[in-house]
Parts: C-alpha cells; structure tokens; sequence
C-alpha cells in the first residue's frame, strides 16, 4: 500500500442493461483529504460508491485504492477501507456492542484487541455509555455514528460514505458532518462523502461533480467556484449541472 | 492477498454467534420450525397410519408406524425450512443493506458465503434435535445411537438444502418474490421425494412421478438420514446429496460474484 498516491479513478464505465451509470469517469482523490461527491439523485454516485466498495466491477476501467488495483487484489484494497452506505445496515436486534463485534470478527478481530477497538471507536463517535442498548432504540443520528464507528473499528486509511444524512433532521447531519471532518484532520483519514446537499461541504474541502454519470468538475472548493465563475458551491452546482434541485437549494 | 487461518476463523465464529443471536432473538422462528414438524407427526401421520400401510423395507427390519416412517422426512422438512429461512433472512438483507456488510469483508466471497451456510444449518440443527426429543417423547421408534450417527448427515442434509437457498436467495430481486418459492420449491421438494411415502408407492400410482421422485435430490437427503438413524449408511444416497451441495454452492457463489452473478446485473449489493 502507497498511501501517497491517494485513489485513482481512471475512465471508468457501468451501466444497468443498457442504461449507462458512469461514463468514462476518471477523478483522483487527494489522500488525507475530505473529498465531498456531489451530484443530483440519479448521478451515478451511489454506483460509484459500489464499484469503489467492489460490490460491483467496472465494465471498462481501473480504480487503485493507495496503489492497489481493486480488480486485481480486492481484499488488500477493502482491508484499508471503511464503508457506510446510503442504506442502513445495523442489526436492529442487537446491542451497539453486539454489531460492533459482529463486524470486528468479519474483519479478523477478537477478544482484547477487538474489544480494545470497539471502546475506542464508539467513544470517538460519542456512543461510550451506549454499548448494551439495541440499535432498535437509539434515534437515527445515532445509528448512523455507530455506522461510522464500526466503519472505523479495523482501522481503515479510507472512509468512504454514501449519502449518510439521508433521513436525519438538521442537527443530527451537522453533528455527522463535523465527525466525519474530523476523522479527516485529526487522524489523516482519506474521506469521500457521497452527497447531494451542498451545504455540506465545506471551503476547504475537495470537490467532486458529477450529473448524469459523467464527471463535471473536481479540485478543491476554490478551484471549482473559480472555473465555474459560480460566487458559493450551490451557484457553481447549479451551473455544472444545469438544473436547480430542489434537495440541494434547501 | 494471504490472510492467516486466524482470520478466516474469527470470521467463521463471527457468522456463528450472530446468526445464534438471531435465533435467540427470534424465538418464534424456532417455535414455528417446531411445531410445522409436530402437527405433521401428531395429526397428520395419526390420520394417515391406518390407510398407509409400511411393508418391511431397508433399513427397516420389521414393520414400523407411519409416524416412525415420516421422522426422516420430518427432519429434512425442517432442514429445507430453515435453509428457505435463511435465504429469506439473505433477501431481507440485501435488500435492508447488511449483506453488504458482510459482502466488503476482506475475504473470499466463497469463503463469505460458505460460512454464512455453516451458520444457517447450525441454526437447522438445534432445531432438529429439539423435534427428535419431542418425537421421542411420541414412541417413535429411533435406536439411541441413531440420534448420534444421524449429525454428520444432518450437517450435509442442511448444507445442501441450505445451499439451495442460498442460490434461490441470489436469484431473488425483491422479498415480494419470496412467495413464490413455497409454491414452486418447498412444496414441490417436499412432496415429490420420499418423505411421506414409500418411493415404490408412487410406482405404484405413476411412473412419471416416480421418476421425478428419483430425481429430487431432496428424496437422497430423506434416505441418507432414514439410514444413519438406524444405524446403516447409503452411501449412493450420501454422494447424490454431497453432490448437490457442491452444485448448489458453487451456482450460489457465481450468483453473488459481482463480476458474473445475477446481483450484478440487477445493480443490487
């Protein structure tokens, strides 16, 4: 693994029968960085999240994961990744611990280090006092950090989210949004954060466009607002994807 | 990559005690897979004893009662029930996100898979051996040692119908579609074998049947534990069924393989 060379995203191409996804979509992701994927529902970024969690495999192109090519050696790629998709996907019968453990085993994790992993990451989502409660009972913000914790618990070098504020109320999505910042600078996470709300991302974020399956823009926030001569991310979205969602003005 | 044995087994114990977490936390589920069997055997054998008789036939040595004759058949009822369960549980899965989970594990596929099935006929097991000691209670007519001799075929009984599962659960695209499955293979499986009738019965009465009986891998699965609880292996009974897991495990994995699997196509996780 090359940390140093971040992901790699290179002219890849999906479709569903004969409806393309993602056509020819090259993006590279700065590593250490907070990347946000923007785009309209219907973009292509929830493929994009599948091909890069390699639920699914590119029908034309390459993705590298930190140098390793996710075709060639997926289980090296996965082992550096943690995950949360846009669905939830916690065991609402059992406790927090209980799906913590459940994950650190799928990783190759038990006893003390495993339990020494699940203490750490659920008191770095703020979920410490509540690891015998059923996920049934905890609200949806905070099934979504104890998404994101047991994302964390193998360690990973890249976080990859898709749409993880689908569904939580105001408050619940900046408390996730500022974790998930922080993950980025306090402990040097690569994150990509799938999205289609543009309050989102912040100034000093990288940025990825996509519309129609096909990549309209990436660089740093600055460097987007500049080429697209937009005044604030919402302006140069609405001008990279030539429509004015409803969603993302709200 | 290489991953120590370690690991794989962390992750096969893993599989292990979340589906036993499931289990305890449905406590119906094990009722309902209890009493399917029982109602078969209490009721329905005592309607039928009078008017089906059971001449002497291997491995039986002397004449027996329906409801001795209907155990094995009983067993892998429960057995082909719990493997449906746990295809149904992998559908819900898919479709609710968790499979995905288990999916993005740094492991083989296969490997993935395979112990999830481990796991399901764990589960079919336990429930096997609480309807035995019911059925026990009702004199049916099983050697102690048989309850013994009979795990080794009951683990590849539920690994093969599990297995089955498994490759219906990668065909399936929405949980609605599940239904079907009790119309087109439970029921067909269950009473196109030898569960509920002597093999040449069904001779008897049609050739075509019969021959379907023949070739429902679910009658090899009802013959391999009818011997090994008496005591006696069938060894062509024990390859046909070994067999089938092997078809229908290696189907399974292919269908769930996102570069060639039916999953694939249908753009679901």
């Amino acid at each position: 693994m090359d940390e140093t060379k971040g992901i790699e995203i290179v002219e890849v191409r999906y479709a569903y029968g004969a409806k393309p996804a993602l056509t020819d979509v090259s993006l590279a992701l700065r590593p250490g960085r907070f990347t946000a994927l923007l785009g309209p529902n219907g973009a292509g970024k929830s493929t994009l999240v599948s091909l890069l969690s390699a639920l699914f495999v590119p029908q034309a192109g390459r993705i590298a994961i930190f140098g390793m090519d996710l075709a060639e050696d997926p289980l090296s790629a996965l082992s550096v990744m943690g995950i949360v998709f846009q669905q939830q996907t916690l065991d609402l019968d059992l406790s927090v611990r209980q799906n913590m453990a459940y994950f650190a085993a799928l990783h190759g994790l038990a006893g003390r280090r495993a339990g020494q992993r699940i203490e750490a990451c659920l008191a770095r989502l703020g979920l410490a006092g509540r690891q015998t409660e059923r996920v049934r009972t905890l609200n949806g913000g905070h099934r979504r950090r104890l998404e994101i914790a047991r994302a964390l618990l193998h360690e990973p070098r890249f976080l990859l989210l898709d749409e993880p504020t689908v569904g939580l109320d105001v408050p619940a999505r900046a408390d996730l949004v500022a974790h998930a910042h922080g993950l980025c600078r306090d402990d040097g996470l690569t994150v990509l954060w799938a999205t289609h709300l543009v309050d989102e991302v912040e100034a000093e974020d990288d940025l990825v466009v996509l519309h129609q399956g096909a990549l309209r823009a990436q660089g740093a926030v600055s460097t987007v607002l500049a080429a697209s001569g937009a005044r604030d991310v919402l302006g140069a979205f609405q001008r990279l994807t030539a429509t004015i969602p409803a969603e993302a003005a709200s | 990559m290489t991953r120590p044995a370690g690991v794989y087994l962390i992750c096969l114990a893993g599989v292990l005690w979340r589906e036993a977490l499931r289990f305890v936390h449905q406590r119906e589920r094990f009722v309902a897979a209890l009493v399917r069997p029982l109602i078969w055997l209490l009721i329905f054998a005592a309607g039928f004893r009078s008017i089906l008789g059971v001449s002497i036939q291997p491995p039986y040595s002397t004449y027996i009662t329906y409801e001795t004759y209907i155990v094995p058949g009983l067993i892998a009822m429960i057995q082909l029930f719990s493997g449906m369960q746990s295809s149904l549980a992998m559908v819900y899965d898919r479709e609710m996100g968790s499979m995905r989970i288990l999916l993005t594990a740094p492991l083989p596929r296969w490997y993935l898979l395979a112990s999830k099935l481990v796991a399901g006929t764990a589960v079919s097991l336990l429930q096997v051996y609480a309807f035995l000691i019911v059925a026990d209670l009702f004199l049916v007519d099983v050697p102690p040692l048989g309850y013994l001799a009979v795990l080794p075929v009951l683990l590849l009984t539920g690994l093969m119908l599990g297995a089955l599962g498994m490759l219906l659960s990668s065909t399936i695209r929405q949980l609605e579609n599940f239904a079907g499955i009790m119309n087109f293979v439970i029921f067909p499986m269950f009473f196109l074998s030898s569960a509920l009738y002597p093999l040449w019965r069904m001779q008897e009465s049609s050739d075509l049947i019969y021959r379907i009986c023949m070739a429902n891998p679910f009658t090899y699965a009802v013959e391999s534990l009818r011997f090994a609880l008496y005591l006696e292996a069938e060894p062509a009974s024990l390859g046909i069924v070994a067999g089938a897991l092997i078809v229908f495990f290696g189907l399974a994995v292919w269908g769930y393989d996102p570069r060639q699997g039916l999953i694939h196509r249908r753009g679901q996780g």
